[in-house]
């Protein structure tokens, strides 16, 4: 019986030359970081970074106590906001169902030309954030409830595209198959076959969608796009930091009741 | 008796609501409820006839983009962007890793586990916009507050689905490693860490992606990246520098989102 000695008697997870290729890459990493660092502090003015926990108790000095009577002017402002949010979640949904039926493999009429088309729709409105939609509609049809309700119709269409394709696109084919079997039209397979099995993640989609749209038409009137956003600039331009505090009470109420509300109706639906 | 009696089409019954008295109720609440939210929206049609021309500009603008003429504010907005995507990334994650320890039940000790998942939910709970907003308040404007912001944005998002993950893993290595005699630290770097490591890098990519998204937001309040030059451009009514800077925004975000995922089925 032979001894194996030549072996170490440490186990370790990886081979000495991974080891070093994983070093190699924290390395760059890290020095990745540092230059970033270097080159994003560049102008940053470090005694207004030293004053900031002064900055910080003198806001929060001013922000208490909230100035309650305030709220009283607040709630059309949040009718407002919560119509953005609905209407526009309608809006975007109304115009992502056509696109997610294109851009699914198995329903678009055209994989060549209409597929890439919807594809790429999906991704403009999802990588631009529903606020510079607001800045861009503001400017071109002007301040109000009108221009957050496109901002957060045309951000929704991606979102809700996307997440709806990728359902359509999952959808069980023995079903459509069954459906064609009859002898129904592309639309009555459609409605028969792939419909009912989207409903429930349609649902979902929508609910989650509004619950976000919720969130994100709070901050709408920031730029201009109406809702509770544009009284919270208000207060911010004449440094009423109390107004603030109930403003932001406010809003942060309105999400978790939305939250809540979202949670409990695709509990229902699912 | 004759066929015609029997119904030759078929409708598929409700599913969600049946009782056929709630759902008229349900949909009678929709209509007041459509009624009057549109009759309180207000809309100015003179102002929004107008604007259709200078819409028109900005789909011009977007179909001849003009990168030249403002190239320095934008390559300028984009390294700070850019920068500030990754400082933050990086920060925030390595904050979030022992937030995200902290938060998971099976590892932490009552009151950290409390403690954590307060954080969390504080960081959840602000939007990056009004976190934004604060901080250039507080530390002044540029990229520095935009850094600060996505960090803090970043600590909720990721120490959450972590702490979830580490909740799910498998127990039973756990044990093991813990019944060699191993010290806590040990468990978590040879049970835990192991079993979460894959997913944490995705996150970590993915927060990327989403940490550039919005870093194009925050700097309309003034924390500093694209979105300052985009906010700028508007505000000129520049629609064909605007529409460059939306284009290089949906080009990277693109060019992130497929690397992104590509990566993660390498690594996974």
């Amino acid at each position: 019986m032979t001894e194996i000695t030549h072996h170490s008697q440490v186990w370790s997870h990886r081979t000495p030359r991974t080891r070093l290729f994983m070093w190699v890459g924290w390395l760059a990493l890290v020095a990745l970081f540092v230059w970033c660092w270097q080159v994003m502090t560049r102008d940053t003015i470090w005694f207004f970074v030293a004053d900031a926990p002064r900055q910080a108790a003198d806001i929060a000095s001013r922000m208490v106590p909230p100035r309650w009577s305030y709220l009283g002017e607040l709630w059309r402002p949040l009718w407002d906001t919560i119509n953005i949010a609905t209407l526009g979640t309608i809006g975007g949904v109304v115009m992502a169902v056509p696109v997610a039926f294109l851009a699914a493999r198995n329903t678009t009429p055209s994989a060549r030309f209409l597929r890439p088309l919807a594809l790429f729709v999906i991704v403009a409105s999802r990588s631009i954030n529903s606020l510079i939609w607001a800045l861009l509609l503001v400017a071109i049809i002007g301040p109000g409830l009108l221009a957050g309700i496109v901002a957060i119709a045309l951000r929704s269409i991606g979102f809700v595209g996307k997440l709806l394709y990728e359902a359509i696109e999952e959808t069980d084919q023995s079903q459509i198959e069954a459906i064609e079997a009859t002898g129904a039209s592309p639309a009555q397979v459609l409605n028969y076959g792939i419909v009912p099995q989207i409903m429930p993640a349609f649902w979902g989609i929508t609910v989650f969608r509004w619950d976000i749209n919720i969130r994100e038409s709070t901050i709408l009137g920031l730029v201009g796009a109406g809702g509770i956003g544009l009284k919270l600039q208000a207060s911010l331009n004449v440094l009423a930091w109390s107004q603030v505090t109930v403003i932001l009470l406010l809003i942060l109420a309105t999400v978790v009741v939305s939250e809540w509300v979202s949670a409990r109706m695709r509990h229902a639906i699912i | 008796m004759t066929p015609s009696a029997y119904p030759t089409t078929w409708r598929r019954p409700p599913q969600i609501i049946r009782d056929r008295r709630w759902r008229l109720a349900v949909r009678l609440g929709i209509v007041v409820y459509l009624a009057l939210a549109i009759s309180t929206v207000e809309v100015n049609w003179a102002r929004v006839y107008e604007g259709l021309d200078r819409g028109w500009n900005f789909v011009l603008g977007f179909l001849r983009p003009d990168f030249s003429s403002r190239w320095n504010d934008i390559a300028q907005g984009l390294t700070e962007s850019l920068t500030m995507t990754l400082t933050s990334t990086v920060v925030g994650v390595a904050i979030s890793v022992p937030i995200g320890i902290g938060a998971a039940r099976n590892l932490a000790p009552r009151p950290v586990y409390y403690l954590c998942r307060g954080i969390i939910a504080v960081s959840r709970a602000l939007q990056e916009v009004i976190v934004a907003i604060f901080l250039v308040a507080m530390f002044g404007f540029g990229p520095f507050a935009g850094f600060l912001t996505l960090s803090f944005a970043t600590i909720g998002f990721l120490s959450k689905l972590l702490a979830e993950d580490i909740e799910d893993i498998d127990a039973g290595q756990v044990e093991a490693i813990r019944s060699t005699g191993a010290s806590w630290a040990q468990v978590i770097n040879y049970a835990v860490q192991p079993q979460v490591m894959p997913r944490l890098t995705g996150l970590s990519l993915y927060r990327l992606d989403i940490n550039f998204r919005e870093s194009a937001v925050i700097g309309i309040v003034g924390a500093g990246g694209i979105g300052a030059t985009l906010n700028t451009a508007i505000d000129r009514y520049e629609y064909d520098s605007a529409g460059a800077i939306l284009l290089i925004i949906i080009a990277i975000v693109m060019v992130a989102e497929y690397g992104s995922s590509h990566l993660r089925k390498y690594l996974q």
